[in-house]
C-alpha cells in the first residue's frame, strides 16, 4: 500500500479537511468558467453571440473555434499556480520532501 | 532533387532518429518500462503527451473535417482540448500521488476488487485497440501516398519502427522519441500554415490570418468571404451549425470526458516526479496541443477557399497553366481520392452540395471525353459533380498552394510521426495491462520483476502484430467506430475514476455496477445504429433525444452516476482502509515516486 507517512494524524486531518474544501471551492470556480467559454459561449449563446464581430470572427465562432482553447489552457495555469498557494497554507506541499523518497515496496 | 527523394530522406532521417533516442533509453527495469522511471521533467511529458494524444486523426484528418463542416467541426477543437483541463483538474495530479502504473491499477485498489480491476482492463483494451487500428491505417496511407509504396507495405514498416523502440524502451523509449515526435510534427504543420496564411491574407499568423481580409481586394474577411461563397454555392453558411444544438452540446460532452477517460493520456501522469508536475504536465501538454488545434481552422478555412476557387468552374481537360483543372485535382483522382462525373457534359468542373453519386465511388478503369475517370456509380440529380476525400486536404495543401518540395517531405514526416506516436503510446497502455494488472496482479502474483518485463515485452510485440494485422486488414467499421473509444472511456473509465476520488463513499459495488451499465448502454447504442446488423436508421430522426451515436457517450456517463450511487445507497459501505486511502490521495505531501508493491 501507499506509504505509511501520515504523521500527526490528528493534528493534521483539520488541516487537510480545510485544504480539501479550499481546493474544491478552487475547482468548481474554474469549472463554471470551463463550461461557460465552451458551451456556453461556444455553443449555447454561440447565436447570439455571432452578432457581435471580434478581430475579424463572428465572436460566438470565435468562441467554438479559437477562444475556448486559449481560456481551457489559462485555466490550467491558474490551477496549478493557486493549488501551490493553497498547498502552502495548509501545510500539505511536497517541498520539504527532498528529491525522492525511493521505492517503498 | 526530386521531391520524392527528398521525403524518402527526410522520413528516413526521422526514423533513425526516432531509433537512436530509443536506444539511448532502454528501459531496465519494470518501472522504466511502465512510467520511465517516474522522473521525466514535466516540459518533456507535456510534449511526449501532445505527441501521443495528436494522432494521424489529429494531424491529417481534422483539418480537412473542420474545411468540410465549418462550425460543426468546432466539436473536435472543444471536445479534444477541453478534456485536458478535466484531467488536470480532477484526474491527473491525484493518480499520481496514488503512484501506481496503471489504470486498473487505480480501479482495482481503490474498488477493494479484482473483478472491477478485470472490468477496467477490458475497457481499456477496447479503447486501446479501436485507437490503434486507426493509426497504423494512417501510417499506411502516408506512406503509400507521399512514397509510392502499397499501403500494406508501409503498416509493415511502420510496424517494424514501433516494435524496435516500443518493446525495447518501454515508457521512457517512447517518451523521450515522443518529444523528438513533437518537434517534428508540430514543424511539419505550421509550416504550410503560415506558407498558405500569408498567401491568402498577408498575415504569417493562422490563427490570426483566419479573422484577416483576404489579399483580393473585395476588402472581405477569410471567413465572410467563405460564407459568401458557399451560400452562392448552395450549402449552409460556414460559421453556422448544420447539426441541432443538442447534438453539438453531447459530442462536445462525449469527447471531452472521453479524453480525460482515455488510459494511453492518464498514463502520462505516471511519469512526472511530483503531483505539481502532474498539473503543471497537463497544462504544458495543452499548450502544446493548443498550438496545432488553434492552427486546423485555419488551415481548414484557407484549404476550403484554395479548394472552390481552383477547381469549381475550371475546364478540366486544360492544364493548370492554361487556368484549366489544378493538377492536384488530378493527382488525387488517380489514387481515387477524388471523382468527377460530368453531369452535363460541358467539360467544366461543378462543384456544389449533396454527393454527386450513390455510394462508395467504384472506377472503371476507362476515361471520359475531358481524360476524367470513369465511376460505375449511379449520378444523383443535385448540380455537385465532385466527390472530395476530407482527408487530402492537409496533405494536398502544401500541392493546392504549391509550396516546394521539401515542404510536402515534411508534411509526410510529420503524418507519420504524428501516426507513430500515438500508436506507440497505446501499444505500451495494452502490453502494461497485460504484463501488469493480468499477469502480476490477477493470474501469477509470485512472477519476479524481470518475469514481469519479459511479459511486457511479450505482449507488446503481440499487440502490435494485432495492431498491423488491423491496420492491414481495416474492418468495414474502423473509421465508424473511432466514436466508441471516446464513448467507452466517457461511460465507463472516467466516471470510476472521478468517483473514487471525489466520493469517498462510493464503494465496490456501486462502481461495478455503474462501468457495466454505463459501457453496456454505450456500445449497445452505438452497435445498434453504426452496424448493419439491425437494420437501423442512422437518422436524427431515429436518435434518443436527438443524440447521435458520437455524442451517445455523454448519456452512458450519466447513466454510470446515477446507477453507481444509487447502488452504493444500498449496499455495504467502503471499508475504513480504503477511505483513509482516499484521504491519502487527496494531500499532495508524500507523493513520492512511482512505485510497486
Amino acid at each position: 500500500m501507499t506509504k505509511q507517512t501520515s504523521d500527526n494524524a490528528a493534528a493534521d486531518s483539520e488541516a487537510a479537511k480545510a485544504y480539501w474544501r479550499a481546493n474544491i471551492r478552487l475547482l468548481l470556480g474554474l469549472l463554471v468558467v470551463w463550461f461557460a467559454v465552451s458551451f456556453g459561449a461556444g455553443i449555447l449563446f454561440a447565436d447570439v453571440l455571432n452578432d457581435f464581430t471580434f478581430i475579424g470572427f463572428p465572436l460566438g465562432f470565435w468562441f467554438a473555434q479559437q477562444g475556448s482553447i486559449y481560456v481551457f489552457v489559462i485555466l490550467i495555469f491558474v490551477y496549478t499556480r493557486k493549488m501551490k498557494a493553497i498547498e502552502r497554507r495548509y501545510g500539505v506541499d511536497e517541498r520539504d520532501e527532498g528529491d525522492d523518497t525511493g521505492d517503498v515496496t | 532533387m526530386s521531391t520524392q527523394l527528398l521525403t524518402y530522406l527526410t522520413v528516413g532521417f526521422s526514423f533513425v532518429l526516432y531509433i537512436g533516442i530509443a536506444v539511448w533509453s532502454r528501459a531496465g527495469s519494470t518501472k522504466d518500462f511502465y512510467v520511465a522511471g517516474g522522473g521525466v521533467h514535466p516540459i518533456a511529458n507535456g510534449m511526449a503527451t501532445a505527441a501521443d494524444w495528436m494522432s494521424a486523426a489529429s494531424f491529417i484528418s481534422m483539418a480537412g473535417i473542420i474545411a468540410f463542416a465549418g462550425y460543426d467541426g468546432s466539436v473536435y477543437l472543444m471536445g479534444w482540448t477541453g478534456g485536458y483541463v478535466l484531467l488536470a483538474l480532477l484526474l491527473a495530479p491525484y493518480l499520481r500521488k496514488f503512484g501506481q502504473y496503471t489504470v486498473p491499477d487505480f480501479i482495482g485498489e481503490r474498488y477493494y476488487s479484482g473483478t472491477a480491476r478485470v472490468v477496467a482492463v477490458v475497457c481499456l483494451i477496447a479503447i486501446s485497440f479501436t485507437y490503434i487500428a486507426g493509426q497504423m491505417r494512417g501510417v499506411g496511407v502516408v506512406f503509400s501516398h507521399f512514397l509510392n509504396i502499397p499501403i500494406t507495405m508501409g503498416v509493415l514498416v511502420g510496424m517494424a519502427v514501433v516494435f524496435f523502440y516500443a518493446v525495447l524502451g518501454g515508457m521512457k523509449g517512447i517518451t523521450y522519441t515522443q518529444v523528438a515526435q513533437y518537434c517534428v510534427l508540430i514543424f511539419a504543420y505550421m509550416t504550410p500554415a503560415i506558407f498558405i496564411s500569408m498567401l491568402i491574407t498577408g498575415n504569417p499568423v493562422p490563427q490570426a490570418g483566419l479573422g484577416s481580409e483576404v489579399l483580393d481586394g473585395s476588402g472581405l474577411t477569410v471567413l465572410e468571404k467563405l460564407d459568401a461563397t458557399l451560400l452562392d454555392l448552395g450549402f449552409t453558411a460556414y460559421t453556422l451549425p448544420s447539426k441541432s444544438m443538442i447534438d453539438i452540446f453531447a459530442i462536445t460532452l462525449a469527447l471531452m470526458v472521453g479524453t480525460a477517460g482515455l488510459p494511453h493520456v492518464i498514463v502520462r501522469f505516471f511519469t512526472v516526479p511530483k503531483v505539481s508536475d502532474a498539473r503543471v504536465s497537463a497544462g504544458y501538454a495543452l499548450v502544446f496541443i493548443a498550438l496545432l488545434y488553434t492552427t486546423a481552422p485555419a488551415v481548414g478555412a484557407f484549404a476550403r477557399i484554395n479548394f472552390i476557387e481552383t477547381v469549381n468552374g475550371s475546364t478540366y481537360a486544360q492544364s493548370e497553366d492554361q487556368g484549366g483543372t489544378p493538377q492536384f485535382f488530378k493527382t488525387f483522382e488517380d489514387i481515387g481520392l477524388i471523382g468527377w462525373v460530368d453531369k452535363n457534359s460541358d467539360g467544366i468542373v461543378q462543384y456544389g452540395p449533396g454527393a454527386p453519386f450513390d455510394g462508395r465511388a467504384e472506377y472503371t478503369g476507362e476515361r471520359g471525353q475531358s481524360g476524367e475517370r470513369l465511376l460505375t456509380n449511379n449520378p444523383t440529380a443535385n448540380h455537385n459533380e465532385v466527390n472530395v476525400d476530407r482527408d487530402i486536404m492537409v496533405l494536398a495543401n502544401p500541392e493546392i498552394a504549391k509550396l516546394p518540395g521539401w515542404v510536402i517531405a515534411l508534411v509526410a514526416a510529420g503524418g507519420i510521426a504524428a501516426a507513430l506516436s500515438t500508436a506507440a503510446g497505446l501499444l505500451l497502455v495494452i502490453s502494461s495491462s497485460i504484463s501488469h494488472d493480468l499477469l502480476k496482479k490477477t493470474f501469477m502474483p509470485d512472477i519476479t520483476d524481470k518475469m514481469e518485463l519479459l511479459a511486457a515485452r511479450g505482449a507488446a510485440v503481440l499487440a502490435i502484430a494485432v495492431a498491423g494485422y488491423l491496420g492491414i486488414n481495416p474492418p468495414g467499421f474502423v473509421a465508424q467506430v473511432v466514436a466508441l473509444a471516446f464513448g467507452l472511456a466517457a461511460s465507463s473509465l472516467f466516471p470510476a475514476i472521478l468517483m473514487g476520488i471525489f466520493m469517498k463513499h462510493m464503494n465496490r459495488e456501486g462502481a461495478i455496477a455503474g462501468m457495466v451499465s454505463g459501457l453496456l448502454f454505450t456500445v449497445s447504442y452505438i452497435a445498434y445504429f453504426k452496424s448493419d446488423w439491425f437494420g437501423a436508421v442512422n437518422t436524427a430522426e431515429h436518435w434518443m433525444l436527438g443524440i447521435s451515436p458520437e455524442g451517445i457517450g455523454s448519456i452512458g456517463m450519466v447513466i454510470n452516476f446515477v446507477v453507481a450511487m444509487t447502488v452504493a445507497r444500498f449496499t455495504k459501505a467502503t471499508p475504513a482502509s480504503v477511505q483513509a486511502l482516499v484521504d491519502d490521495i487527496r494531500i499532495p505531501a508524500g507523493a513520492g515516486s512511482a512505485q510497486k508493491h
